[in-house]
């Protein structure tokens, strides 16, 4: 053991034992993380996905304001049972525009990554106020009082363009519209056109390089006819799961 | 001079929270900015009154008043968030807990991060700084670095904590799990925690001891690594300065690997490092034996900081992150195993030849049953990062029984000891109020613990099996709502296991509280002696 002896030296020296403690601890990290961010196969390339509008952006705020991350989890591993239950697996570019991401680690209720168009927008309404009216089993806290926080989307253009900031591909076009675009999605009598140019398909000089076919939903979703914080939450989580198009998706062996 | 500068940034910080609660655009952020308004405003009026007052000379006495500060308020976080969790296990329980009448603000999914952090940071946060402070000037022989910056970092905890908490009840949230707290308070946990770096090393540097205690390596090194997971895991653009939202820097993947990165070192540096810390000061003084052996110390130490950092990814088996990844993080967790057991063996071995003082002393009872569940819950950790253990694991409840055995067998009871070590020692009285109330908190506690991490392996076994179970044509058998209903007694029973846990934590404030008021004083030792 004579090289334990040596260890003296370290443990004589504080500013030695404070650098070689810090280089040992970086080490993991380093390995685990930096490939991430240069690797190209950790995210597939896929159709369809394309950055939330701003409704929807700020339904995901709410979901997060509210904790649901944790009991919800948005992550359907490759097992039979979880395909079975809540559909195609996850995928990496699925949540590349998740800032944070939603995971979450813990199913004390179902997982969300799909459940967009999975009910209809009453059944969210009436399982938001009371969710045993429609699950006798749930034990989900209410959340009634969303239908009755009106919001304007005073802000909604900082945080459109905090995203950006950020890497989310919102153009000049969406973050000087964010604020119509917020408006408009959630009321039928608008006009959104200008919402559905800008969602549905992406311009690169001129041409058209991306293509989302059917994940934007634009409707009164909370059925009052104030804009509310449970108009934002439903029109999130009815988007979940659906942007990606899975005819055009092939899965990469080597991942 | 030092006074008025001091004045001048209390008056600015004051002044600029007040700008910044007039200008607010939400709840959380205007009542957080009253708050640091107050606080600035109360210590403003501190300095002055006590500016120009003559400083007596304490540089031949260690600086013990914070420590005291810091075992009160230790045991005061650990009630709350103890109670905290109990309300939530019972929410889960009875679900019409979640009162409509609040609006919200008392809900599980807001009241969960208060209880998660009212217990790490709050709780083990405080017996951290505590205890290091307590360490580093013993084993030392000097006192503690800094003049009344030891103070600041009390401080400054305590407004961190008061924060945070107020924050989450009014939505403000980064939404990362056990990294919650919202940019400004993180920069401030920044601040603080270069503050807690300063004392302890600069105390380190002082040292009239030629040796640094192997304390002192964990305590080091857990303010270290955390410092790097919390400035890297943070790592997010305000969506205005006036406001608690913002938008992290990473995102999906990247980000997932970030936060478990964070969130497995957060348990394996704040949760472990730091308390084998403790474990190595107060277990070897309690007992009136050396540490069992140095040799195993040494690789205990360095083989537990290189693995731990690896272990992360084992909470994203089967996800969106690359296989490799995650291949590396079970790796590692196995290997973990051993340092971890090493560990344990030079805990539970120091006390060769003194084992019969389990019979008359519940002080060590408490430390030998903490070190106990530390060496099973760091069995049950990597068995549970193997792939296949996990695909059943994860999502489920066990995590949770596995956490609760960690935090509350572990980091609780460890605590507990040192808290009966200290209160005595620090307030100079003749021994504990009474030893029979440590032995009813100490049954309590176990009991408790028991309760609690039997019935989530239960409901965790339960619902994975369930979730996977598909009949002879191959269709699932239970809906998920099945599965929720099926552990409601189980649920009961954890709830019931927080609730002992907790009546033994208000026993041990009594017992502590009779200590100080009612116990003989004993002469004062506070004066520097050369470290044992």
């Amino acid at each position: 053991m004579g090289i334990l002896d040596k260890h003296k030296a370290i443990e004589t020296h504080a500013t030695l034992l404070m650098v070689l403690s810090l280089l040992v601890v970086t080490i993991g990290g380093i390995v685990q993380i930096t490939p991430l961010f240069y690797l190209e196969n950790t995210i597939e390339k896929v159709d369809g996905m394309r950055p939330y509008t701003p409704l929807e952006l700020a339904g995901k705020a709410i979901f997060q304001r509210e904790g649901c991350y944790g009991c919800h989890s948005q992550m359907i591993r490759p097992m039979r049972d979880e395909v079975e239950r809540y559909g195609h697996y996850s995928l990496a570019a699925e949540s590349m525009y998740d800032h944070p991401f939603q995971w979450g680690s813990k199913r004390t209720g179902p997982d969300l990554a799909r459940v967009g168009g999975r009910y209809s927008d009453e059944w969210h309404q009436d399982h938001f106020t009371d969710a045993k009216s429609v699950v006798p089993e749930s034990v989900m806290p209410p959340y009634g009082f969303l239908a009755d926080n009106v919001i304007d989307g005073e802000y909604i253009q900082d945080l459109v363009a905090a995203n950006r900031m950020v890497g989310v591909p919102y153009t000049d076009a969406m973050v000087e519209n964010a604020l119509a675009d917020f408006l408009a999605q959630a009321d039928p009598n608008a006009d959104s056109s200008g919402l559905v140019e800008r969602y549905t398909w992406m311009e690169d000089n001129g041409t058209v390089v991306q293509n989302f076919p059917k994940s934007l939903n634009v409707r009164n979703f909370d059925g009052q006819p104030e804009l509310t914080e449970m108009d934002a939450l439903i029109a999130y989580v009815q988007v979940l799961g659906t942007m990606v198009d899975f005819s055009t998706f092939t899965p990469v062996a080597n991942r | 001079m030092w006074d008025y500068l001091k004045l001048a940034g209390l008056g600015l910080v004051a002044v600029l929270a007040a700008i910044a609660a007039n200008y607010a655009r939400d709840l959380a952020y205007q009542v957080n900015a009253l708050t640091v308004m107050l606080a600035a405003g109360i210590a403003f009026l501190w300095v002055l009154r006590t500016a120009g007052d003559p400083k007596p000379n304490v540089q031949h006495e260690y600086f013990d008043s914070v420590i005291r500060a810091g075992a009160i308020a230790t045991a005061f976080w650990g009630v709350v968030g103890f109670l905290v969790g109990v309300v939530i296990a019972s929410q889960l329980a009875f679900p019409w807990l979640n009162f409509e009448f609040l609006q919200g603000f008392g809900n599980f999914g807001r009241l969960r991060p208060l209880h998660t952090s009212a217990v790490i940071f709050a709780f083990g946060g405080n017996a951290l700084i505590m205890s290091s402070f307590y360490i580093v000037q013993r084993t030392s022989a000097a006192r503690l670095f800094g003049g009344s910056l030891g103070w600041f970092v009390f401080w400054g905890w305590q407004l961190v904590i008061v924060l945070a908490a107020t924050g989450y009840v009014l939505g403000a949230t980064q939404a990362k799990e056990y990294a919650e707290p919202v940019w400004y308070v993180d920069i401030l946990i920044t601040v603080v925690w270069v503050g807690l770096l300063i004392a302890f090393m600069g105390t380190l540097l002082k040292r009239k001891e030629p040796h640094i205690y192997v304390a002192n390596w964990f305590l080091l090194s857990m303010i270290l690594t955390v410092a790097m997971l919390h400035l890297v895991n943070n790592l997010a653009i305000p969506v205005s300065i006036f406001g608690s939202e913002q938008v992290q820097l990473f995102s999906g993947v990247q980000d997932a690997m970030v936060q478990w990165w964070y969130g497995h070192n957060a348990v394996g540096f704040f949760l472990t490092a730091g308390f084998l810390g403790m474990m190595y000061y107060f277990v070897p003084k309690q007992v009136e034996r050396p540490v069992y052996s140095y040799k195993l110390s040494i690789i205990h130490f360095w083989a537990l900081i290189f693995l731990y950092i690896w272990a992360g990814p084992h909470h994203l088996h089967y996800t969106a992150l690359p296989e490799w990844a995650a291949t590396l993080g079970m790796v590692f967790s196995v290997i973990l195993w051993m340092p971890s057991w090493g560990g344990m063996i030079n805990g539970l071995m120091t006390l060769s030849g003194a084992w019969d003082k389990l019979r008359t002393d519940p002080i060590i009872r408490m430390m030998v049953v903490s070190i106990g569940f530390y060496g099973m819950s760091t069995f049950e950790g990597p068995m549970m990062s193997i792939k296949a253990v996990n695909s059943l694991s994860h999502y489920t409840d066990w995590t949770i029984g596995h956490v609760h055995s960690g935090a509350l067998g572990w980091n609780g009871m460890i605590t507990f000891g040192v808290l009966y070590y200290l209160v005595p020692r620090l307030w100079n009285r003749e021994g504990l109020y009474s030893l029979k109330l440590v032995s009813w908190h100490f049954w309590l506690a176990t009991i408790g613990i028991v309760l609690y991490a039997s019935s989530m392996w239960v409901t965790g076994i339960m619902e994975g099996l369930m979730w996977r179970e598909v009949d002879a044509n191959g269709f699932l058998v239970n809906a998920f709502a099945d599965t929720v209903a099926a552990k409601f007694p189980m649920y009961v029973v954890r709830a019931s296991g927080g609730a002992l846990f907790l009546t033994g934590a208000l026993i041990m404030c009594w017992n502590l509280w009779m200590t100080v008021r009612a116990q003989p004083a004993k002469a004062t030792q506070n004066s520097m002696v050369p470290a044992e």
